[in-house]
């Protein structure tokens, strides 16, 4: 049975993986950067997801490994010519490490719920100011990517395909870790870290080592998504990587398609992004910010009124249709 | 960088006055944490929120800053209000990171409801009291700024009066420390609730006047204000008045003399730092006692 289903999610996956690549050859040069965007948004929230969904321990700072990814590969090519395809598993390497030192420090001494929503915050700030002052990378002007033309080796294109296929790589991949977490191990006792730690250290697993784990694969993945973000959108500044507009945007797409679900964040950053891509090109001349007060309103309805997001609205539709079939005894349930 | 004993003391005196409006902000987020434990996320942004109240009476219609506390307070009052009844009463009861979301998305439309009415434009309000200054020996103190700290401090005694010798004052505490036993002596939880977030939110009205002569608007100020107000609380010990006010000072002063041994707004890596420690080794604050 179980193995089943892992075969026909197999099948759907690559029907769909098939169809995405596809598509950029028949997508206009403007839908094709949407695309991109869903795509990128898609993976981060991915990334945040393991540790925010699955484990229950929400970042509200994840730009911070955003940002060192994007910092990292960035001034290894503009400073030292190292390509981003190298400084982009040196940038992760450091996320990891960022990640392991949060965690560690954070839930070793049982940092939960807003705290630790509070740690990240102030790491990540902290991180803005930090690279604010540092002229090395540019200070709060932040760093070009020098464009060297048309050239894969330094993960530049000047066909917006190119991009496409990488990210869409990134995503194929963070969705399949994330479905084979959730049906190992490891994804169980990041359920039982979120639903209820004690009785779950009471059976003996390590919850600090699970929590910390959680915290690295999450950062180093957000990282790799840094260094695309850098190389696709050639700028990057103190703000725009580390501050706290990208820890949202990244956390935002996962709670509205929905927490804790292997296509909830794709789902949510399917939805929003291309919504929020057109209000901000319609309204760029007159407000710039639409697209923040867009994710602001949305956050508040979702809140309010489907605090499990798409995915848990799904699922509460199929619930109904198939209660609709069952015994009255049972709706009693 | 020429280093000099003046140096020092003025920023002292400097990190001491801005310390007085940063508890004073503190103050009432902690009000609204300690006693719903919900952290306001958007506390910054009914900060900023204010300003611009306080910034158009003083600007275009030409009232004594100072005056416009009789304005701001009830507004932010009013807005507290509504915005409970709205968006904090249906999830009161919800998961905390629930309550954090949508006070972050309260924070994002209210910033960038600001930038589609105001634009992203700094507005400075020069008023009557803008340049006057006094010296303390070798130190120029900026009168308005005193004024600020001196109103901070009345508005914290005050309120201080009011939570401790008050009938609501009282249920306002007893609410904060355990609800369900409030609501067994009689006290109207949810209303407690409402009036605590409104008065939470109308200190903002009385810092924003005090504020208004010496600090610019945009509607991104309150990101910073905010950000030093979950450090004071946090650093204070939750829902702790007199530790709020402390490290209101101290953050205050932290900044302030960091700015002299350090370039440009590096001081604020050492307040975020700072917060770190403190949240690693003593999460319940400075002052506070044993942990919940």
């Amino acid at each position: 049975m179980n193995k089943l289903i892992h075969n026909k999610m197999a099948i759907l996956s690559i029907g769909l993986l098939l169809i995405c690549s596809f598509l950029p050859f028949f997508l206009p040069d403007y839908f094709l950067h949407i695309a991109i965007l869903v795509l990128l948004y898609a993976y981060l929230a991915t990334a945040w997801n393991i540790l925010g969904g699955f484990a229950g321990q929400h970042s509200l700072g994840h730009s911070l490994f955003l940002g060192i990814g994007a910092y990292t590969s960035t001034y290894l090519f503009t400073g030292l010519g190292i390509t981003p395809w190298v400084g982009m598993w040196i940038g992760a390497g450091l996320a990891g490490l960022a990640g392991w030192f949060v965690g560690y420090l954070s839930f070793r001494y049982g940092l939960k719920g807003p705290y630790f929503a509070l740690v990240t915050i102030a790491i990540a700030e902290a991180m803005v100011s930090l690279t604010n002052n540092i002229s090395l990378v540019g200070g709060a002007q932040g760093l070009d990517v020098r464009w060297e033309g048309n050239n894969p080796l330094v993960m530049q294109f000047e066909n917006k395909i190119g991009y496409y296929f990488i990210i869409l790589v990134m995503i194929a991949i963070a969705i399949a870790l994330v479905y084979w977490i959730s049906h190992h191990r490891f994804g169980y006792q990041l359920i039982a870290v979120r639903e209820n730690e004690e009785a779950a250290e009471a059976l003996g697993t390590d919850m600090l080592r699970v929590k910390i784990v959680a915290t690295v694969i999450s950062a180093i993945l957000t990282a790799l998504g840094g260094t695309f973000f850098a190389q696709y959108i050639t700028y990057i500044n103190p703000r725009n990587v580390f501050g706290e507009g990208p820890s949202i945007q990244i956390l935002l797409f996962a709670i509205v398609g929905g927490l804790g679900t292997v296509w909830g964040p794709a789902i949510g950053a399917l939805i929003l992004v291309p919504i929020s891509e057109f209000s901000r090109s319609w309204l760029s001349g007159t407000f710039a910010g639409a697209h923040l007060l867009l994710y602001g309103s949305v956050l508040v309805l979702v809140m309010l009124f489907m605090p499990k997001g798409f995915v848990g609205l799904f699922e509460k539709i199929k619930q109904k249709k198939f209660r609709k079939q069952s015994t009255p005894s049972e709706k009693e349930i | 960088m020429i280093f000099s004993f003046e140096l020092l003391a003025q920023a002292i005196v400097m990190g001491l006055l801005i310390g007085g409006i940063y508890a004073l902000i503190s103050v009432g987020l902690s009000m609204i944490w300690g006693v719903m434990k919900i952290i306001n996320f958007a506390h910054g942004e009914f900060l900023m929120a204010a300003m611009y109240i306080a910034f158009f009476l003083t600007a275009k219609a030409g009232w004594d800053p100072y005056l416009t506390i009789f304005v701001t307070v009830p507004a932010l009052f009013l807005i507290g209000v509504f915005i409970f009844q709205l968006t904090i009463k249906p999830i009161l009861y919800d998961p905390p990171m629930n309550q954090i979301m949508l006070t972050v998305g309260l924070s994002l439309i209210m910033q960038n409801l600001a930038l589609f009415f105001f634009k992203a434009d700094v507005l400075t309000s020069s008023t009557a009291y803008t340049k006057m200054n006094f010296y303390l020996g070798e130190v120029v103190v900026r009168t308005s700024q005193l004024i600020a700290f001196i109103g901070a401090a009345i508005t914290a005694i005050m309120l201080y009066w009011f939570l401790q010798k008050t009938e609501l004052g009282r249920a306002i505490r007893a609410t904060s420390q355990n609800p369900s036993a409030a609501m067994l002596v009689g006290v109207n939880v949810r209303n407690i609730y409402l009036i605590a977030f409104g008065i939470g939110s109308a200190t903002l009205g009385v810092a924003a006047s005090l504020m208004i002569p010496f600090y610019y608007t945009s509607p991104t100020v309150g990101l910073y204000f905010g950000l030093i107000a979950y450090v004071i609380v946090v650093l204070g010990g939750l829902g702790n008045f007199i530790g709020a006010l402390v490290a209101g000072l101290i953050i205050g002063l932290t900044e302030a003399v960091g700015a002299v041994f350090l370039p440009g707004s590096f001081s604020r890596v050492i307040v975020f730092g700072l917060f770190i420690v403190v949240l690693l080794f003593r999460p319940q604050g400075i002052f506070g006692g044993k942990q919940q």
